[in-house]
């Protein structure tokens, strides 16, 4: 087996681990190439089929083309999608775009406050209906015990001390400082009542190997990460108030993995367009402390 | 839209570079993150700026600048100036794609080494020069070596400290190999080192210790070997899940699980254990890809079956002509220790092996090791950071491997209170009671009554004529439910008839009112959970339907039990239909009354072709299928 295949096996096995384990249990979708490997790799495990719902959530600030390839893959693939979003904040216009509050804190309520509200149940939940093409209010407000996330070891320090099964206790912490021990293939899968676990399939792919696997498998990504001329493309997407494409001629797959490969953001960090891990020392790592993917 | 999707072609230029995991253990202190920041400053691989941001945060907080600061990414960590968890990081050679896992020495952070070790297939133990082999240095050596990770360099480091001072190269190097010679680890190599100073480990330490002529810390890397090859060892496949998705018209029941030793093929025989039961790899199913014959160690995959026999997650799939797996309710193992709270004698856990999941109980601790000295003590538990010899005893019997054998499915996990709290390989079979338990004659244990109430009530409907078979296959499959630990019923005209229903007579108006009370007792029992099995010869489609009707939406399946009239009077074993035939019994289903077919059937068992275990089978799958048992 090569290097892509085992990472594959390893992330398929994990998937059916997580299936097997959790009664509720969702995927986080969030359009970027890396989940969109994710739900690729969930196809494999199950044969076509993916056996659990695919959560999105939508700060509304999300670049328009994502929402639009969003429902696109839904249809293609007949998924079973849910979106969530903090209806209130966006009403009260406590958004950084607004002018009301800092990155990092627009980042804690249109991200991680409706990431925990909609995983717990508390917060709306829209789900696509097949039939009519739309999003209905979702009836379900079972909260989810199992979340798959599509996180990686090597986009940045606090995600490299991530385990394939995380827990998270019922104010959705992440105790870095005391996680369960894993080896042999055996993964926490049981949990407290009130807590959830988040399982992590792509902990050992890099950036390359995203690359490499979306070639492989003619995954369909968004066209944002290419360069249509300008001599500008994304690297990593996100809401486009908080998110600057970087200087780079990549217009498909190929050029993208030479890029990364011998070129020249061979020394750039991969999230270097995201605004918000900048504003202190440790922004991501406090955001996912709180719950933050 | 064109414009919004590209897809790329599907082309592959993947180079064949083979990947490595490297763990780093050792002492607290004795500088392990050192010696990775240095390799990867060394090797070039760090990205632009990053040496220099964290030497600015250093002068900030008026802090020497340490390689160590590279990896110890956290700010937790940072503060308390000690690796806490296992790191990744990641570098590249025209050979190889090495992770590197950091793994912390502190005792108190012993699970999270444990958790970098086991996926390693190399390790550099790093002891401190100054310091000498300390306690640790010897529990990571043992721990090492039970978690099957066989290549080990010992890099001696803070050469600097002692003046590049050969003398203490050699002391530690004999005081060490001793040790690592006493567990069954001959060392690769001995590299004497400076992590802060850059000698041996990509540069030559050769100006400073010219003494030296060995291998660097990179060569080293490069020549250790990758792992062997388990594709060599007899087939095993713990079975993750048995998957039939209906979506899309989708047929397929397929086995699911990961290759972990050996090599499937299809056209193979299957065994599965514990039950022993054998049918033969018909395809391997793959989504996106192009079709398979065999599967090899590692890679995670999915049959099916020629014959449905039902098979269950926490089975282990092997080839019926190689070596065949252990079956038993009992083990001997050595185990290590995570768990706040120590292993005790008579205490219950929970064990994962494979994908089974069981009840156990420590039956006897037979020894426990220091792992500082290596001496053997006669305690009754293994306290946290230990590592001793236990007789495990399970509640049911479970498939394995010994260690000698198979160390990977020799290999299981302790749970207590929701954690996992230790680790064990199983060196020997020690069953429990006689051994001789068979699956049919084990009493419910409690595990099982747990595992009960992974079920939902429903109503299976066996309908058909006079001996078809319904009492039979009815009776088996309630024998296997239970085994298993679900909890059923069954319903039959007899039991029924005896007692609540003693007023009905045999009018056509009887037996409707027969079978509505019928119907409405098996609607109670399927809403109480359980499982219902009805046998009622229910020979008009209307009597069915109105079954189905009464338990509605909880979940009712007919099942047509299907075999010829002259078949049924062949078999007779109530001596019916000869009555039926001579005319001492009127209104005879099949013989002078009509059995409307059924159209709606979910399930039709031919008993003229299937046999007894098949039906079983049948039924089984269909239950799971719907995930009704699960």
């Amino acid at each position: 087996m090569d290097h892509i295949e085992k990472l594959e096996s390893r992330s398929i096995h994990i998937l059916r681990e997580a299936y097997s384990s959790f009664k509720d249990l969702c995927m986080l979708w969030s359009i970027g190439k890396d989940s969109t490997v994710m739900l690729r790799l969930a196809q494999k495990a199950f044969f076509g089929h993916v056996p659990f719902p695919l959560v999105h959530i939508d700060t509304c600030y999300k670049i328009k083309e994502m929402i639009e390839y969003r429902d696109r893959l839904a249809m293609l693939y007949d998924l079973d999608i849910i979106y969530g979003v903090n209806e209130k904040a966006i009403a009260e216009k406590m958004t950084f775009p607004d002018g009301n509050c800092s990155r990092i804190k627009c980042c804690e309520l249109l991200k991680t406050q409706a990431l925990t509200d909609t995983l717990n149940g508390t917060g709306v939940r829209y789900r696509f209906n097949h039939k009519t093409g739309k999003y209905e209010r979702d009836t379900n407000t079972q909260p989810y015990t199992g979340v798959i996330v599509g996180v990686r070891a090597d986009e940045e320090g606090s995600r490299s001390k991530e385990r394939y099964f995380s827990p998270r206790n019922e104010n959705n912490d992440w105790d870095i400082a005391n996680q369960p021990p894993e080896f042999w293939n055996q993964y926490k899968t049981d949990f407290k009542p009130g807590t959830h676990v988040r399982i992590h399939p792509l902990l050992d792919w890099t950036e390359v190997d995203i690359w490499e696997y979306v070639r492989r498998e003619g995954i369909p990504t968004v066209s944002l990460y290419y360069d249509k001329g300008d001599g500008k493309r994304y690297r990593s997407l996100g809401c486009w108030p908080c998110t600057t494409p970087i200087d780079s001629t990549a217009k498909n797959v190929d050029e993208i993995i030479e890029e990364l490969r011998s070129g020249k953001l061979k020394n750039v960090a991969e999230r270097s367009g995201r605004q918000q891990d900048k504003e202190d020392g440790g922004g991501l790592e406090d955001l996912r402390k709180g719950g933050y993917m | 839209m064109d414009e919004l999707i590209r897809t790329t072609e599907k082309a592959l230029n993947v180079k064949k570079r083979e990947d490595m995991h490297i763990v780093i253990v050792g002492h607290v202190d004795h500088g392990k993150s050192t010696v990775i920041g240095r390799l990867l400053a060394d090797n070039n691989m760090l990205p632009e700026g990053k040496i220099e941001q964290i030497k600015e945060k250093c002068r900030r907080n008026s802090k020497p600048f340490e390689y160590a600061f590279l990896l110890d990414a956290l700010k937790d960590e940072q503060s308390q100036g000690i690796t806490i968890d296992t790191a990744r990081t990641f570098f590249t050679t025209e050979k190889r794609n090495y992770i590197i896992l950091d793994a912390p020495g502190h005792v108190e952070f012993l699970k999270n080494m444990v958790t970098g070790a086991a996926r390693a297939e190399a390790a550099l133990m790093v002891v401190d020069a100054n310091e000498g082999v300390m306690e640790n240095s010897k529990r990571h050596g043992y721990l090492l070596s039970m978690l099957g990770v066989k290549q080990i360099a010992v890099l001696i480091n803070k050469m600097d400290a002692v003046g590049y001072s050969k003398e203490r190269f050699d002391d530690i190097k004999t005081e060490y190999g001793a040790f690592l010679e006493s567990i069954g680890i001959t060392a690769s190599s001995f590299i004497p080192v400076s992590g802060m100073q850059g000698d041996n480990i990509v540069n030559s330490g050769a100006k400073n210790m010219p003494w030296y002529c060995g291998v660097t810390v990179m060569d080293q890397l490069e020549a250790f070997d990758s792992k062997g090859d388990n594709s060599r060892l007899p087939l095993r496949i713990p079975v993750q899940g048995v998957y039939k998705f209906t979506g899309n018209n989708d047929d397929r029941r397929i086995i699911a699980g990961t290759v972990e030793t050996g090599v499937l093929n299809v056209g193979d025989e299957i065994t599965f254990y514990p039950s022993g039961k054998t049918t033969v790899a018909k395809t391997i199913e793959m989504y996106n890809a192009d079709v398979q014959t065999s599967a090899e160690a590692g890679s995670a995959t999915g049959f099916t079956m020629s014959q449905q026999i039902y098979a269950m997650r926490g089975d282990i799939a092997v080839k019926s002509n190689e070596p065949q797996p252990k079956v038993s309710n009992g083990i001997i193992a050595n185990v290590f220790w995570l768990g706040k709270e120590p292993l005790v004698k008579g205490k219950s856990y929970t064990v994962k092996l494979g994908t089974a999941k069981v009840k156990a109980r420590i039956e006897s601790v037979n020894k426990v090791l220091d792992a500082s000295t290596l001496n053997n003590i006669q305690k009754s538990e293994i306290a946290r950071n230990e590592v001793g010899e236990c007789n495990i005893s399970f509640e049911r019997q479970i498939a394995f491997d010994i260690v000698d054998e198979n160390p990977i499915t020799s290999r299981f996990v302790l749970i207590d209170d929701y954690e996992i709290c230790g680790g064990g390989i199983v060196t020997a079979e020690k069953a429990i009671g006689g051994g001789n338990i068979t699956r049919d004659d084990a009493l419910i244990t409690r595990d099982e009554r747990v595992l009960a109430s992974k079920q939902r009530g429903h109503v299976l409907w066996l309908t058909g004529l006079s001996g078809s078979g319904k009492s039979t296959i009815s009776g088996a499959l309630e024998r296997v439910l239970n085994s298993m630990g679900y909890s059923c019923y069954r319903l039959d005209g007899d039991n029924l008839r005896f007692g609540l229903n003693k007023d009905c007579d045999f009018t056509d108006r009887g037996r409707d009112e027969n079978l509505r009370r019928a119907a409405e007792v098996a609607r109670l029992f399927a809403d109480a959970g359980l499982i219902t099995i009805c046998t009622f010869i229910s020979p008009k489609g209307e009597q069915r339907a109105n079954a189905r009707a009464c338990v509605g939406e909880l979940g009712f399946s007919q099942v047509y039990v299907k075999a010829s009239v002259e078949e049924c009077a062949r078999r007779d074993p109530k001596g019916l239909y000869k009555k039926a035939f001579e005319g001492s019994i009127k209104g005879f289903t099949g013989v002078d009354s009509p059995y409307d077919e059924p159209v709606d059937a979910d399930i039709v068992i031919d008993t003229e072709e299937t046999s007894v275990d098949g039906a079983v089978d049948m039924l089984l799958n269909y239950l799971s299928d719907n995930g009704i048992i699960y």
